[in-house]
């Protein structure tokens, strides 16, 4: 396909790939190409010179030539000159501004296309003179009838606040009007604007706080992950925390997977009675879920930590799921998702628990997904389980990948340490290690159970002697400092060996790791407080090696060790102490997981995944003590009744709900609950949506009071029974005087009727006063067929064709019938009837 | 957001640059070469990287390293995915994302990456839309427009971008309407010394090939669905239908497209296709090792197991092998260590054995563990969890497609420990 593809690019663009030496040459024929008068050449300039920025290289002496052609009339030379323009304006600003007059015409241009790039491009092109005329083009986009020009303009936004910040206050203003916008298309990057502008304009958001949460689910992806990032702060500043009861919650989180959603609902209500959730708050938690389903892993992402930081414990859990899911996906987002289920699994363990195996790692996974899934499994140990994970953790520790069999033995030694009733067995395994082959494994063994033998130091004896031993084979510097602190401290058990040891190493002593030469001259102090008589010397002779040591830290501990343990005249008092601060009862090292800091930064976030703070990282505040005014995020009255005429559903939606009814109750029940003020608004509404609804029947025109000569006629079905008789259809027909003349004698004529097809006429009106109307009724026959009725309407001068068509609904009957004869009715032909109806919704 | 996006091929050159707001130089890409250095192969190369003043978030796909330039917080999955969306972008234009098909279309590509972002904030990335904005490269096409001097940008906005459904173009038209579903599903799992399972879980996907005239409006429905444990949708996909009924009801996009992505829990059994019978040794203070590794067919699958092919990972001990095959063939490469043996199809009556002597460098201890089996196959017309397609009906449009349903199942991360 490729080769099909170049036929036509490959001459031109390749060849500014490989021509470097005549490049004068070759820019003076691009100069000449651009001026010549066939689009052709141009196009091939053009692309020639794309190929070069594409590469990185200098393209910009030609600015003059490219600029004239910023008119052209090829839609793809224009692109080229835009995309030229983006990358060089900056640099020649002065022969920048040649453009802007045709901009500024494409911004009045009619294809909404070409208004919208013509706005993306004058705000891309970043020369500061224009400020006035990019906010002079913006306000005016903002206001576009297109909301693909008003989604630039959102985006234009941000790049006028970077250019020139002071034009804040203006720019705010655009975003609060772009904020009320109820397209999908721009609530995404009006958004995106506010994030990046004015991200503690909170109040800019209480209106629109409800739109948003409705909208979410048909905006575009990439705008659905900013706004959910934006709820979720917000939503931590204006509700109050449903954690607050954390025991009650926890006790129902254990099954939580595996119960139905009325046990759920039921268990809500019993929650409920402690703590009421605000229904904005389990608003946006609801309309947010259904997006755990996104194909699009920051989607699920943004949910997952939308839950994480607002819902109640209990109901995070639904979200480890999706997130496992993800981990089928591709190394990068393996990556992230597997960073952030550490950082939540270390604080609630349960969410994951169900998915252990999903964690399990793979000889083929690369390094940094496998010490993440170790990491995860580590955090998800518990009594239950650790007998399963230590025999996988077997298998790790035997992995070609030595990197991570040592990160393995780390999470042995930290399964260790957190679950009491495995230390034994995860010593001895450990201790089996210490003959390992591999020095790396080794060594991290005797590092790891340095550790271990340090909580518990007690009955150890024997494996210290078993180190012991070892040294004479281990090489690694921090495995033979570990062995050698831990016979320091514990020298006491050892007596024997202890000093031997230190003989040894005194011999190697100048050979010596910086960090096994510390150890080494803590060991003989250690041993000349403890067992003077044997080590005196040993240990004046290292002390002595290190005070020439070519290291000033060693060199510094030295004299530092020396004025302590040896009394002399000058040291003072703390030589006396001098066993009770080397031999002091040391704490043992707590083994916490590296991720165990990272809590603080919000899920999903670059910092999180950096562990530090990024530039422009939004704090998450805490929740609140009580709860912010919650009517802020009313919709004023007036707006909101012109929306419930249009659409009766959505009275639900925006109704103004107060901040005692509970979510469950919500949509049944809501009348109990109001506040006497809400209840009344409400009854307005519905008296309102009455009139539109039921005593607004549709009306049809019959004449136009245009082609009538000022005559005007409307007609409706009137839906009673028919006067003319039982097959007449009636019909209302309104009839009005919009001349300044009386009208005579208004009848029918001339009908034109399909066979079978009956009319009753109205009897025909005398006379008809200026401005005043009149309404009579006929009956027409239709025959349940839905063809018109053409006939003709008279007056005493003129006559006018007119036609009726109806409905189908209009030709049926109001029946009444008992129930039992619709049942025996029903049977049969309703059925039937019910059954197309049902079809034909589907279509729709 | 994104800043500046850099394609690295894998000898370290820059081949493309593009920038959204003010350029940033080349040289921010020495931090991530240095990252690079230090990961020692592609695959441990960090997806993040921080550095003075930019963060760089890489994606590597088809050896391209895809680095873009961040400078201040964002949510490193959204970058991520959008990365790979451009690839998929550049991959369905141009037939594969590679570098000369890049160096060859440089034109479309920076056409495509000015109209997928604006400054840096995704603008359009369905390929529905852009194909209607740039059409892709075809050799008529650039034919016609060199005689024409028409081209092939479009200059009127897609009628996607603003309908509600913007992943699919108005007026499409076929002579043959047609509806195509592949059901692919993929076991991982990984199994154990003794043949039992540790892991097994399926993932499936449903590709679709749709190419049907004007609106259409689908519902396919499923035997089965209660199977689908967990599933990601299409935006296509109308939520609540699925939710109520568990029908897939969906106006589709034109072209090929995932309808949705399942996973198929490991609480079902999952049943393994394969099994295999190896004996792997290394004697001590010798230098060689003994290999001998059998795979069959599970007797109650009655379909057959084709393309089966087996890597193994050797110990870094190993010289070479001496092996014989009783079908298809071998090959180990003694640089990277790695065993491939093609099998091909499985047939009960004989199966396949590879079997031979393992050289180990004289000197160097025996290795501590034996290397596990990574294994592929295919079993074509069944899908492995019994998810059955039961009808496709559309409304909408009133002639009648053809439609057709592939199920497959192979291999995914399928490893067998020794």
């Amino acid at each position: 396909m490729s080769s099909e593809a170049s036929i036509y690019n490959r001459p031109s663009v390749l060849d500014c790939f490989r021509s470097s030496g005549n490049s004068w040459f070759q820019k003076r024929n691009l100069k000449q190409m651009l001026e010549s008068s066939k689009d052709s050449a141009k196009l091939d300039a053009m692309k020639r010179i794309v190929g070069m920025i594409a590469k990185g290289k200098n393209a910009s002496e030609l600015f003059p030539a490219v600029v004239k052609n910023v008119a052209s009339k090829n839609i793809e030379i224009k692109k080229l000159v835009y995309v030229y323009l983006m990358r060089y304006a900056e640099e020649q600003q002065d022969l920048a501004l040649l453009s802007i007059s045709t901009f500024q015409r494409a911004l009045k241009d009619p294809n909404q296309l070409i208004r919208a790039s013509a706005l993306r491009v004058l705000s891309s092109i970043r020369v500061p003179i224009i400020v006035p005329i990019m906010m002079l083009a913006i306000k005016e986009a903002s206001s576009d009838l297109s909301p693909y020009v008003r989604k630039n303009a959102a985006h234009a936004i941000q790049k006028l606040y970077s250019l020139d910040p002071e034009q804040k206050e203006m720019l705010i203003e655009v975003i609060e009007k772009l904020l009320k916008d109820r397209s999908t298309l721009v609530a995404g990057s009006v958004v995106m604007a506010f994030e990046e502008v004015c991200p503690d304009r909170i109040d800019l958001i209480h209106k629109n706080y409800r739109k948003l949460c409705n909208l979410l689910v048909d905006v575009e992806e990439w705008g659905q992950v900013v706004i959910i990032h934006m709820l979720t702060r917000y939503a931590r500043t204006q509700f109050v925390s449903p954690w607050k009861d954390d025991e009650v919650v926890e006790e129902y989180s254990e099954n939580n997977f595996y119960e139905s959603d009325e046990e759920q609902k039921e268990k809500d209500r019993k929650v409920k009675n402690i703590y009421t959730m605000d229904p904005d708050h389990r608003l946006l938690l609801r309309n947010t879920k259904p997006l755990l389903q996104s194909r699009n892993a920051a989607v699920v992402m943004a949910v997952a930590q939308l839950y994480w930081h607002l819902a109640p414990k209990s109901e995070a859990s639904i979200v480890s799921k999706s997130l496992v899911r993800l981990l089928h996906s591709n190394r990068e987002v393996q990556y992230i998702v597997l960073q952030n289920i550490a950082t939540m699994s270390i604080q609630r363990k349960g969410m994951f628990e169900p998915y252990l195996k999903s964690f399990y790692v793979r000889s083929t996974d690369p390094t940094m997904i496998k010490t993440l899934k170790l990491e995860i499994l580590t955090n998800l140990a518990n009594e239950a389980n650790i007998s399963t994970l230590l025999r996988e953790f077997q298998t790790y520790v035997k992995s070609q990948d030595k990197q991570f069999a040592a990160a393995t033995i780390q999470a042995i030694g930290r399964c260790a340490t957190n679950i009491t009733e495995v230390t034994d067995t995860c010593l001895n395994g450990l201790v089996c290690l210490l003959s390992n082959r591999d020095e790396i494994v080794v060594a991290e063994s005797v590092v790891v159970i340095k550790k271990l033998l340090q909580t518990q130091p007690a009955h150890h004896g024997e494996i210290i002697k078993h180190m012991a031993k070892l040294l004479d084979n281990i090489t690694v510097p921090v495995a033979r400092a570990s062995i050698l602190w831990l016979i320091g401290e514990y020298c006491e058990r050892v007596p024997k060996i202890a000093p031997d040891v230190l003989r040894k190493t005194a011999k190697s002593f100048t050979t010596e790791d910086d960090l096994v030469k510390l150890q080494i001259l803590n060991l003989g102090a250690k041993l000349y407080l403890t067992n003077s008589k044997q080590t005196k010397l040993l240990t004046q002779y290292v002390l002595n090696l290190g005070k020439y040591d070519q290291s000033y830290d060693i060199r510094d501990r030295t004299r530092f060790i020396r004025q302590l343990i040896v009394p002399n005249e000058k040291s003072g008092a703390l030589s006396k102490y001098a066993k009770k601060i080397f031999l002091a009862q040391k704490p043992a090292p707590l083994l916490e997981s590296p991720f165990k800091d990272r809590d603080h930064f919000q899920l999903g976030t670059l910092s999180h995944t950096l562990n530090s703070r990024a530039t422009g990282y939004l704090e998450l505040s805490n929740w609140p003590e009580v709860a912010p005014d919650p009517s802020v995020r009313n919709v004023d009255v007036a707006e909101s009744t012109k929306e419930w005429t249009g659409i009766l559903g959505m009275t639900k939606k925006e109704k103004p709900t107060e901040k005692f009814y509970s979510e469950s109750e919500e949509e049944e029940d809501e009348s109990t609950n109001t506040s006497s003020s809400s209840r009344c608004l409400e009854s307005n509404l519905h008296l309102h949506c009455l009139e539109n609804c039921i005593f607004r029947t549709k009306t049809h025109e019959l004449l136009h009071r245009m082609s009538g000569k000022g005559l005007a006629a409307h007609y409706h079905f009137s839906r009673q029974p028919g006067i003319f008789g039982d097959h007449m259809v009636s019909v209302q027909v309104t009839v009005t005087n919009t001349t300044d003349q009386k009208i005579e004698n208004i009848h029918i004529k001339e009908k034109k009727l399909p066979p079978g097809m009956r009319v009753h006429e109205f009897n025909p009106i005398e006379c008809l006063e200026p401005a005043e109307s009149i309404t009579v009724s006929m009956g027409i026959d239709f025959c349940d067929s839905t063809q018109m009725a053409s006939f003709q309407l008279c007056t005493k001068d003129d006559h006018f064709n007119v036609n009726i068509q109806p409905p189908v609904g209009e030709l049926l009957l109001p029946v009444t019938m008992s129930e039992k004869d619709f049942k025996k009715e029903s049977l049969s032909d309703l059925n039937i009837l019910y059954k197309v109806i049902r079809e034909n919704c589907t279509w729709l | 957001m994104i800043h500046s996006l850099f394609l690295i091929n894998c000898s370290g050159d820059i081949f493309l640059e593009k920038h959204w707001k003010s350029v940033v130089s080349q040289s921010v890409c020495d931090y991530f070469f240095e990252a690079q250095e230090k990961a020692i192969d592609v695959e441990n190369v960090p997806p993040v990287i921080s550095t003075p003043h930019h963060y760089l978030i890489s994606i590597y796909r088809d050896k391209i390293f895809f680095v873009s330039v961040i400078q201040t917080e964002v949510p490193p999955l959204f970058v991520i995915e959008f990365l790979h969306r451009v690839a998929d972008t550049f991959q369905d234009y141009f037939g594969e994302c590679s570098e000369t098909a890049i160096k060859d279309n440089v034109v479309i590509v920076y056409e495509l990456l000015e109209e997928m972002l604006d400054n840096g904030f995704p603008l359009a990335t369905e390929s529905n839309i852009l194909k209607e904005l740039i059409k892709p490269p075809t050799i008529l096409r650039s034919v016609v427009n060199s005689i024409t001097g028409s081209s092939n940008v479009g200059d009127t906005l897609p009628t996607g971008q603003l309908s509600n459904i913007p992943w699919r173009r108005a007026g499409v038209k076929y002579t043959n309407n047609e509806a195509y579903f592949d059901v692919v599903e993929e076991i991982d799992a990984i199994i154990d010394k003794s043949g039992s399972t540790v892991f097994a879980e399926i993932q499936g996907v449903i590709d679709s090939c749709i190419k049907l005239s004007g609106m259409p409006d689908l519902s396919l429905s499923f035997m089965n669905p209660r199977l689908l444990d967990d599933v990601s949708f299409h935006p296509c996909i109308r939520f609540k239908r699925w939710e109520s009924e568990r029908v897939l009801s969906f106006i589709p996009p034109d072209g090929n497209f995932r309808l949705i992505s399942y996973r198929v829990s490991s609480q079902n059994l999952v049943a393994i296709p394969v099994y295999v019978k190896h004996m792997i040794s290394f004697k001590e203070n010798s230098s060689s090792g003994r290999f001998d590794v059998t795979i069959g067919p599970k007797q109650n699958m009655g379909k057959t197991v084709e393309g089966v092919v087996m890597t193994v990972h050797m110990p870094k001990a190993v010289l070479n092998m001496n092996l014989t095959a009783t079908q298809g063939s071998y090959t180990f490469d003694p640089v990277t260590k790695v065993l491939t043996w093609d099998v091909g199809k499985i047939t009960p009556q004989k199966l396949p054995n590879l079997k031979g002597i393992v050289n180990l460098q004289s000197g160097a201890p025996k290795p501590e563990e034996n290397p596990s089996l990574n294994i592929q196959f295919k079993i074509q017309q069944l899908a492995i969890s019994g998810l059955k397609v039961n009808r496709l009906d559309m409304y909408g449009e009133k002639y009648k497609p053809f439609k057709g349903v592939k199920y497959i199942t192979k291999a995914g991360k399928f490893q067998v420990r020794t």
